[in-house]
């Protein structure tokens, strides 16, 4: 009981402190520039802890020690492809996306190839992938509420939504960016302090020879450390290596069971609600499609099909990061091209400063949590690790810490979304004032309030190599062939991302299809981008060719503008020409502003 | 004193200074907000003459190159590794200071590796940048 008080308060404080910093920076923010790109004058290391903010979900929070805990050395692929998406970043998009002087991606788009359709094409796609985003990480905060809370879910959702619209409402992404760049340093130390705390006991108490555990790299499945108790939600499949005695509670292997079980080695089942019952020093099954046991768990691929996952995965990961609507509108916040570049650097060192500590985590959640390799729900390992390395005050205290960085990912990541959201819908549906800004920001975080309150949490997880995929499989060649090659035309381009899209969407249906209907589906469903990326580019690219008459009339001038250094002064601010005042404007028309 | 000796002056008579002593002036040499000296070279890209196009072509074929290299540098490492461990599956049991070799290599070492490439990348542009300026400029 003691553990969820301290959690609550971790919880709050976050939350407050959120809201303060949010309605502190707010006072500043009165025009539409301030809520679309917060007037261009974030600096490159402060927008660099912004994005990062941003970008640290509670997929990377989370999830990356849950990857590691359940597939060992090839999940490692993940925190490098989501470091590595900045490199592809900062090389090709970074600097040229910044001097076109665009204030959304659909903006962009027109700025680029001067068509009303691809711009309405491409804000449908923000707001879808938006709101796609927004839905489980208001659904992972309703969860965590209710863990230490005796509430329904839907109020953690609602609290989270509130805090966003607020702050969003107030300052839009001038009130974000602090937030943001606050909230990443806050994650840093949510998991860097207990992942050093944790190291140093693990340590002291003789690693893991210390107790009866199985060493990481013995020929064994993982074992449990003392009696415990593993409550099936979902219907799971857990294969078993080394032969295990339980006692269960329900539904196990298709037949009512209550009492002693013998499970020997093979494959067995339990349906949902059952309680399984294991006793000290006996293996743990794990679930089905992961790794049963820890030499394999420390090995990297080892099969052809291992392989081309682990190909696909980095392909998705390396050229994702730069499809991600809300991580690209924040590059639009620098004020120059090179400031955007530099700013791309500072995130490098970020995560990787940041994405050492997860694996550690969940390397060590492989000796002291393994029940939940039972049903697959690795995610919460980053919570309940503090708890059972560390028993009494400091584990709580350490729980506390990693909870409220969880909800600092999820706070930081829906103001995000919800900003760049809005953004689009303001200037696309909307006239683009501040007025409309507030009016979206309320759309913005509703719909995805409803959405994630009606859906169960099952229903839209789309998993993050998925949404990956979909990211490299739209934007990513618009972005790249739309800044290096000058023959993109905009059907091209529109071709393209419905196509890629689309594929990535088909695969995503069959997939879960197959997940009900047998697993049918080969492991290419699973991640379809060495497929469909390539297909995406090559529609891009044929299309453009057949296309040549539809080239943009200013197609000179807008390179020009891209690539020229910011020293010559050819950036022409959109959104100045757009909402700026009369001043502004005229300012802008007199030429270039030379620094 | 003169000017005021014969009472207060009609407010429509603009003021004169009096015309034996110079008031003080203040000459302005440039206005901040006025265009800088316009040079050839840039008038010549911002009409978009074929040689301010070829020129801007030019530098971004520079750019374009130095990017793809660092790029084609940091992917082929990265995506050596899994073949690698694949094709020789010895390699990922060697303990290097009691941590598994897959562990470094994939857990580990990109990380350094981005940011180098990274840097060098900034580096790199930021000095064709200022070349290009120069250039321009002389």
């Amino acid at each position: 009981m003691d553990a969820k008080v301290w959690a609550l308060a971790g919880i709050l404080l976050v939350t407050a402190a959120t809201f303060y910093i949010g309605f502190r920076s707010s006072r500043t923010a009165n025009t539409t520039q301030d809520f679309l790109v917060a007037r261009r004058t974030v600096r490159s290391r402060r927008n660099a802890a912004a994005v990062s903010g941003e970008y640290l979900s509670a997929a990377s929070f989370l999830g990356v020690a849950g990857l590691v805990l359940k597939d060992g050395a090839d999940a490692l692929w993940y925190p490098v492809g989501f470091t590595a998406g900045y490199l592809a970043l900062m090389l090709f998009v970074a600097a040229p996306l910044r001097r076109s002087g665009a204030y959304t991606l659909p903006d962009f788009c027109e700025a680029r190839l001067g068509s009303r359709a691809l711009r309405g094409l491409a804000a449908a796609f923000v707001v879808f992938i938006g709101i796609l985003y927004v839905v489980p990480q208001l659904q992972a905060a309703g969860l965590a509420l209710a863990n230490v809370l005796p509430v329904p879910t839907w109020v953690g959702a609602l609290l989270v939504t509130i805090v966003v619209i607020v702050n969003v409402f107030g300052g839009g992404m001038r009130a974000i960016t602090v937030v943001q760049a606050f909230q990443y340093w806050l994650k840093l130390f949510a998991i860097a302090a207990p992942t050093f705390v944790m190291c140093v006991l693990f340590i002291g108490n003789g690693g893991p020879r210390g107790g009866a555990i199985t060493g990481l790299t013995e020929d064994l499945p993982p074992t449990f450390t003392k009696a415990t108790t593993v409550r099936v939600d979902t219907p799971v499949t857990v294969r078993v290596d080394k032969a295990v005695v339980l006692s269960a509670d329900g539904t196990v292997d298709g037949t009512p069971a209550s009492g002693t079980v013998y499970w020997p080695a093979g494959e067995h089942t339990a349906d949902a609600g059952t309680d399984l019952h294991f006793s000290p020093g006996s293996s743990v099954p794990v679930v089905l499609g992961a790794p049963a046991d820890n030499a394999s768990w420390l090995r990297p691929a080892a099969g052809a099909g291992d392989l081309f996952a682990t190909y696909s995965l980095m392909l998705a990961l390396f050229l994702g990061t730069m499809g991600l609507p809300h991580v690209l509108v924040r590059f639009y916040t620098n004020p120059d091209g090179r400031a955007a570049r530099r700013t791309s650097l500072h995130i490098l060192l970020l995560l990787s400063l940041f994405y050492l500590f997860p694996i550690l985590l969940g390397a060590l959640s492989r000796l002291y949590v393994p029940e939940l390799l039972v049903t697959g729900r690795t995610d919460a390992a980053v919570l309940l690790l503090p708890t059972k390395i560390a028993p009494g005050l400091l584990g709580q205290i350490l729980g506390a810490v990693t909870t409220a960085g969880a909800f600092a990912a999820f706070l930081s990541t829906s103001s995000g979304l919800v900003v760049s959201v809005s953004g689009v819908l303001s200037t696309d549906v909307l006239r683009g004032r501040v007025r409309d800004f507030r009016f979206a920001t309320a759309i913005a975080g509703g719909a995805p309030l409803a959405l994630a309150i009606v859906l169960r949490p099952s229903d839209i997880s789309l998993s993050v190599g998925m949404s990956f995929a979909m990211a490299a499989s739209t934007f990513c060649p618009v972005l790249l062939l739309g800044v290096w090659w000058r023959r993109l035309t905009w059907v091209g381009a529109a071709a393209g991302m419905i196509v890629g899209g689309g594929l990535v969407l088909t695969s995503l249906v069959l997939n879960t299809v197959s997940g009900f209907t047998g697993d049918w589906a080969p492991g290419v469903f699973g991640q379809p981008a060495l497929i469909t990326v390539p297909v995406a580019f090559l529609t891009v690219i044929l299309v453009s060719k057949a296309t040549q008459n539809k080239l943009p009339a200013d197609l000179a001038q807008i390179r020009l503008r891209m690539h020229a250094p910011d020293g010559l002064g050819f950036i022409r601010d959109r959104a100045v020409a757009r909402f700026g005042t009369a001043e502004e404007r005229a300012r802008l028309a007199d030429g270039r502003h030379r620094k | 004193m003169s000017r005021h000796a014969a009472g207060p002056p009609p407010p429509e008579k603009p003021y004169r200074d009096p015309p034996t002593k110079p008031r003080r002036k203040r000459v302005v040499l440039a206005d901040s907000r006025a265009p800088v000296t316009v040079l050839r070279t840039v008038v010549e890209l911002e009409e978009q003459t074929s040689y301010g196009e070829e020129l801007v072509s030019q530098f971004v074929r520079h750019q374009f190159h130095i990017a793809i290299r660092l790029w084609v540098l940091a992917v082929g490492i990265l995506a050596a590794v899994p073949a690698v461990f694949f094709l020789v599956p010895t390699l990922a049991e060697v303990n290097v200071a009691g941590v598994r070799l897959p562990w470094l290599v994939i857990g580990v070492l990109p990380f350094p590796l981005l940011f180098g490439v990274g840097y060098w990348y900034n580096r790199v542009a930021e000095r064709q940048e200022q070349a290009f300026v120069a250039m321009v400029e002389k």
